[in-house]
């Protein structure tokens, strides 16, 4: 690095920023100066870019059924190049103001901290245009963003350090904060200035339609399927990345198998969200399959992407269960019982962050004194 | 029948440069007694600059204890006295005379006496230091009977000394040593099998432990064998000090000489050599080619000492450590590796961790071993991978990374919960090995280690 970015140089007030680049291209030549001399090659640059990589057949999925759902809804003829290229358009500058304005605090406070840029934002970036309906208002994303990277991330001391996914706290600040943006069937699928939608059209969600039972989720008569398969597939209006469970899957396989996210809590997670809608069928509640719950909505999106991340996630082996199915309940309950918030999973997994501290410190004391038991004995 | 312990967590680390089974000779330049490599010891000073010294003469003694004595390897003359800031004793150093002039102790059979003429034949030689007290891991207290005697026969540290090998002609002396020993407290002995040259000593508590590293660490013996609860104190002494404990009851003098490995990925022709512990690793120069700005480590690589960080010393690579079998020559990585974390595959680097391919092309990779340098692989970060990523290289029943914040937190209550009595920093050096965050583990588990020490003095 150039002496004017080091302590006292002119430029120092860049040092973090050019650390940060330099870095991105080279590992650099530090070598080890205490404790174990030799490392694993392995470092949160790595870890941070396959869990990105994971999401990017959902971003892909994304751009594409923004087109698709455009075509659908203005009544042009689908074309697979045509719609991507026009879901592209509209997300691109979802994407710009994420990484500009996230990235531009992290600096920053790296600065002010006088440490190296965590790499956490790289993902946290890639994941808030996924969850976010494709026509938000590219300032609001701005405040949302600022919003969630200062506190709910560096206010905390940074990645690492944060109590929820700064994700999806980007997501509930525009909830709670432009509740007219982020729900209702105006949102979800991108048009141009001076576009409607045609008559027969509707900008519902099928989530949104599901309240109302089985019967009137299958025969809405959208111009979109409302099968089980049309929402597996996820050729249905909802946010960017969220809607396609097989894309979901891939990215779930690929974190699974890095060993990156936990497979205890996305399977909990899916065994507590079955669990709460067959007792919802078996009493009456709802029509809806319990199954069904797994491919609506932001459900496995949530599950494997957002639940699983290490930092707010629950950090014992016996407490990843208990969190998971925790979000699988609270998901489905919040949806089966809140007509106001038809989609559960982010308050489920913000309430399972919130919780998750304490029941890892349920497990770690059971597990000492369970232990200190046994070796009284013997 | 001994109880067999088959440890699966642990990793071991393909390293190249494993010492060839033969002795080489190198020259003895010269010696040092370090007080740092005894932790909980306060020195004083016994000898000036100039005063003839045998080896076995009292060079330090215990500000606390004036009985536990440090003693010199060597005979020869002590040349100088280093201290480092605020006057700290770093090392007395000795100039060998090349004579083998030996402090002389009467022959004992250590069948025929009681722990207390144990106790004070150990303190008067000067061979009382290689007990070491756990919790904490410093030099055990004279006064104190500890619950038991622990011993680990092997080690499976990355390029290990072969103790098979060091020890085998020294088994009659490690045979006294354990009977010595069992007139303090119950001896337990860990070897890695029934066909160990170890598995025939009688006298001690037999434990067969099978399994990666850290498996061969004592910490993580005891902690399977009968976990340090809080108030409880064991021993712990390693080979080395039983074959030395032994040769001082059987031949009556003090002889600490060992066999020790002289590895890495950057030593040239790996061998073992003849060796005293405080014996400059200037000796080793031979084992570095032409190569310049290796790193020379007394001990393994994952654990050992950068003996040259000694500031003011005579030795350019430091003296090799007490307790030390091992010497790990390594090269720094210092070099800069254009898109190193972005490569998908990066196969010529060593990596445990799962986003890179390793552990699946494990059939490809069949055997390989790398040559790994000192470089970092990254940066500083917060802990962000949870406990269970690190627990898997730690078979020991305690959560790593909850002990290791409550280290950094100074948090004493938090600390005891989570198991600060069980370890050394030694026992989590693969924890720090595979951190993605690229924390000083050990070193916040030493810190803590201090932070008790200071809290329950």
């Amino acid at each position: 690095m150039d002496g004017r970015f080091e302590k006292g140089g002119k430029l120092y007030w860049l040092h973090s920023t050019v650390e940060a680049f330099e870095s991105f291209l080279h590992v650099p030549g530090t070598v080890t100066r205490k404790g174990s001399h030799v490392r694993d090659a392995v470092d949160l640059k790595r870890v941070m870019i396959v869990a990105l990589a994971a999401a990017v057949p959902c971003a892909l999925f994304g751009m594409w059924n923004v087109g698709y759902q455009h075509a659908l809804a203005t009544g042009a003829a689908p074309s697979f190049w045509a719609d991507f290229w026009f879901g592209f358009l509209k997300v691109l500058p979802l994407y710009v103001v994420s990484y500009a304005v996230g990235l531009a605090i992290e600096f920053a406070s790296a600065q002010i901290r006088g440490e190296e840029v965590n790499e956490g934002y790289l993902v946290t970036g890639f994941f808030i245009p996924l969850i976010m309906p494709v026509d938000v208002p590219l300032w609001m994303l701005a405040v949302a963003v600022a919003f969630s990277v200062i506190f709910a991330k560096e206010v905390f001391g940074g990645t690492g350090m944060n109590i929820w996914n700064p994700a999806l706290v980007a997501r509930a600040f525009l909830f709670f904060s432009y509740p007219a943006c982020m729900t209702g069937s105006g949102t979800w699928i991108a048009l141009r200035k001076g576009e409607a939608l045609i008559d027969a059209a509707t900008g519902a969600t099928p989530l949104s339609l599901a309240g109302d039972g089985l019967a009137a989720l299958e025969g809405a008569g959208a111009q979109y399927g409302t099968g089980f398969w049309d929402l597996f597939l996820g050729t249905v209006p909802g946010a960017v990345g969220e809607t396609c469970v097989a894309a979901v899957l891939l990215g779930a396989f690929v974190l699974v198998w890095t060993g990156i996210a936990s497979w205890k809590i996305m399977a909990s997670s899916v065994a507590g969200a079955l669990l709460v809608g067959i007792a919802a069928n078996a009493a009456g509640i709802s029509d809806i399959p319990a199954y069904w719950h797994l491919v609506m909505g932001g459900f496995a999106f949530g599950t494997v992407f957002m639940a699983t991340d290490p930092v707010t996630s629950a950090q014992t082996e016996t407490g990843k269960w208990i969190y998971g199915f925790l979000i699988g309940v609270l998901c489905v309950t919040i949806r089966l019982f809140n007509p106001g918030y038809p989609e559960g999973m982010m308050l489920a997994i913000l309430l399972g962050n919130t919780f998750a501290p304490l029941i890892d410190h349920v497990v770690t004391d059971r597990h000492i004194a369970r232990k200190l038991k046994k070796a009284r004995k013997g | 029948m001994p109880d067999i312990y088959k440890i699966k967590r642990g990793l071991e680390i393909p390293l190249c440069g494993i010492a060839a089974t033969s002795v080489r000779k190198v020259p003895g330049i010269s010696a040092a007694v370090c007080p740092d490599h005894f932790k909980g010891l306060v020195p004083r000073l016994l000898v000036k600059e100039g005063d003839p010294v045998l080896a076995g003469s009292p060079v330090i003694s215990d500000k606390n204890n004036p009985s536990i004595l440090l003693v010199s390897p060597v005979s020869g003359t002590v040349r100088s006295i280093v201290r480092g800031d605020k006057r700290k004793l770093l090392a007395v150093e000795i100039n060998p005379d090349g004579k083998d002039g030996a402090a002389s102790f009467p022959q004992r059979d250590p069948s025929a006496l009681d722990g207390t003429q144990v106790r004070e034949a150990l303190l008067e030689s000067g061979l009382w230091p290689f007990l070491v007290q756990r919790p904490f891991g410093v030099v055990a207290d004279p006064s104190v009977t500890p619950k038991a005697i622990f011993v680990s026969a092997f080690s499976t540290a990355p390029l290990a000394a072969d103790t098979e090998f060091t020890l085998a002609s020294d088994i009659k002396y490690v045979q006294a040593a354990v009977t010595a020993l069992g007139r303090i407290a119950p001896v337990h002995l860990s070897v890695k099998g029934v066909e160990s040259v170890f598995a025939g000593i009688r006298g001690a508590i037999l434990h067969i432990f099978e399994g990666k590293h850290p498996t061969g660490n004592v910490g993580v013996q005891i902690s399977h064998i009968s976990p340090i609860l809080k108030g409880d104190t064991v021993w712990t002494v390693c080979p080395e000090g039983l074959a030395a404990i032994g040769r001082l009851f059987l031949e009556g003098r003090y002889d600490v000489r060992r066999k020790v490995a002289v590895c890495g990925p950057a030593a040239k022709d790996p061998a073992y050599i003849e060796a005293l512990p405080g014996m400059s690793l200037d000796a080793v120069a031979g084992f570095c080619g032409d190569v310049e700005g290796l790193r020379i480590i007394s001990g393994d690589i994952l654990s050992g000492t950068d003996a040259r960080s000694m500031q003011g010393i005579t030795s350019s690579s430091g003296y090799l450590g007490f307790f030390h079998n091992q010497i790990t020559i390594v090269k720094e990585g210092t070099e800069k590796e254009l898109l190193g974390w972005m490569r998908p595959l990066r196969l010529n680097r060593f990596s445990a961790d799962r986003t890179y391919f390793h552990w699946c092309l494990a059939p490809l990779l069949k055997g390989r071993k790398y040559d790994i340098d000192t470089n970092l692989h990254g940066g500083p970060r917060a802990f962000v991978m949870p406990d269970p990523y690190y627990s898997k290289v730690l078979p020991m029943d305690i959560y790593p990374v909850y002990l290791a914040k409550a280290c950094l937190a100074g948090d004493i209550d938090k600390m005891e919960k989570f198991g600060i009595y069980e370890v050394l920093p030694e026992d989590l050096a693969l924890c720090e090995f595979i951190d993605p965050s690229k924390n000083d583990i050990q070193d916040i588990i030493a810190k803590g280690i201090d932070l008790m020490l200071k809290e329950m003095a």
